[in-house]
């Protein structure tokens, strides 16, 4: 069984992705819904693993619901909680389940999440993760052994298009690249010349490219992410549109630029695919594939 | 080099002394001395704060190197060490371990030491090794990633990078920012390209031991 996320990424068809955030906790019947509501509407889904490096049900877990619903799963894995052997055994139980797409994260610093005296691994970073599962594809594991039954994933990473300095981050990129993504999902993008100016770059390599679009909720939602989220940067007017609107309706108003973002960017052909984050508020993401016309 | 250490908080060290009621104070005269922890005037404020509390202080000494082998003389100087039922050490623990290595008596250390490193300006220190075992300053524009990146990422800066900036602190510089800028200027950018492998951890098993010909 291969990577049904693969065949989409490689048909030439515009990919969407959601994302789903897992509780804290054990009542999962909120994340279930969320499952229930998107598997279907978008090509893969990622659960995120301790997102903000805050302690969560785990994004395997996530991703065994979704394959119970008949979903498709993108593990998400960052190298912030565990070292290489845990990786390794965790890919290759992931495998067995059926899980067949993977996005490889550094993961963020212990201390901007809730357990601060928490010990940070970071053993591996993202690119040695993907050579990882690349030289484990391949039949050996990290250790240089033999694995009785190898693995087969179809690997992805993210990049930063609007960092500042960009070169170093571009530097990077190419090593993923290298190492064996075969697709990008991107930190969120909202001004679509820059990206675009990204993408020229980008299509240069043979690798597959998601827009990251997270919504927009509050024109001060907005104003926050652009002065403390590291590359990303919400253009004026855009909080502009957000602070225009009538007294209730900005998440209506952010809704309607998410979709009116994925519409652009598929009708300009300006990239493979979008990559839809509606942080908390995962019941939204049809609302947004709707505006957009998909 | 320098072994950078801070004072514990007295309350630690008061209920660490709990069970003893006769101290002998041991500064050192070098590291400790210079980060203003366990100097000849520190240790006179230890003593100070252990009578308050009614300990006897028994005798107190600076040694010149605490961690360096004359500390076993120097201990044997001291007036009074005979009588205390524990020795305080105000040093770095490298001196906590010689003086332990030296005396059949309780060691109680009374600093936290944090790191090695170098002093930029007046009372500003910072890491700049951490004695991983495998340098890679010759790739790295001299500027160590595995020390001066929150993450000790290898191969480039992670996505929290803002401006040059670290996503853990905002004043502090991102370790990937500065190589970049420094190969750059250098025309090495070609050094930031190349994959470097998983860490070998194996060059640095713990405890650390080498017999240096």
């Amino acid at each position: 069984m291969i990577s049904k996320f693969r065949q989409v990424l490689n048909s030439g068809k515009f990919v969407v992705t959601s994302e789903i955030g897992p509780p804290k906790g054990t009542n999962i019947e909120k994340m279930l819904h969320h499952i229930d509501l998107l598997k279907d509407k978008v090509d893969a889904l990622n659960v995120t693993d301790h997102q903000s490096s805050v302690m969560r049900f785990p994004s395997i877990g996530g991703c065994l619901a979704i394959k119970e619903q008949g979903g498709e799963p993108i593990l998400q894995m960052t190298c912030r909680d565990r070292n290489r052997l845990a990786l390794q055994a965790e890919l290759l139980l992931a495998y067995t389940r059926g899980i067949r797409n993977v996005l490889c994260l550094t993961g963020d610093a212990i201390p901007v999440g809730d357990h601060k005296e928490a010990k940070g691994v970071f053993d591996l970073d993202s690119v040695q993760l993907l050579r990882a599962i690349r030289q484990m594809e391949a039949g050996k594991d990290l250790g240089g052994n033999e694995l009785d039954g190898t693995i087969e994933f179809c690997a992805g990473a993210i990049v930063t298009p609007e960092a500042r300095p960009i070169e170093p981050q571009l530097i990077k990129f190419e090593k993923k690249v290298e190492a064996g993504a075969e697709f990008f999902q991107t930190q969120a993008v909202y001004d679509l010349d820059n990206f675009a100016k990204f993408m020229q770059y980008a299509r240069q390599f043979s690798v597959k490219i998601l827009a990251g679009i997270v919504l927009l909720s509050s024109a001060s939602m907005a104003k926050y992410m652009t002065e403390n989220v590291p590359g990303i940067f919400v253009p004026k007017y855009l909080i502009d549109e957000l602070a225009s609107a009538p007294r209730g309706e900005a998440l209506n108003k952010g809704k309607e630029i998410a979709g009116r973002m994925v519409a652009t960017l598929k009708k300009e052909s300006i990239c493979d695919g979008v990559h839809i984050m509606a942080i908390r508020r995962e019941e939204v993401v049809p609302d947004i594939l709707a505006i957009a016309g998909l | 080099m320098k072994s950078i250490t801070k004072q514990k908080p007295f309350d630690e060290v008061k209920q660490q002394l709990d069970r003893f009621d006769r101290v002998c104070i041991v500064g050192c005269g070098t590291c400790a001395t210079m980060t203003k922890t366990g100097g000849r005037e520190e240790v006179l404020n230890m003593k100070e704060h252990l009578q308050e509390l009614g300990k006897l202080v028994t005798g107190w000494t600076v040694i010149p190197t605490a961690c360096d082998e004359m500390t076993e003389g120097a201990l044997n100087l001291i007036q009074g060490i005979q009588n205390a039922n524990c020795i305080l050490v105000m040093a770095c623990a490298l001196g906590v371990h010689k003086v332990n290595l030296y005396i059949d008596k309780p060691v109680i250390p009374a600093l936290d030491t944090l790191f090695i490193g170098v002093e930029d300006s007046p009372g500003y220190f910072h890491e700049v090794c951490a004695q991983c075992g495998q340098c890679v300053l010759g790739e790295t524009a001299g500027i160590c990633p595995l020390t001066a990146c929150h993450k000790g990422l290898l191969n480039g800066p992670c996505g929290g990078t803002n401006n040059g900036k670290c996503e853990v602190d905002k004043e502090k510089d991102c370790a990937w920012t500065l190589i970049y800028q420094r190969l750059k200027e250098q025309g090495r950018l070609d050094l930031m390209h190349k994959y470097h492998p998983p860490k070998n951890y194996q060059v640095v098993p713990r405890p650390r031991v080498i017999k240096l010909v």
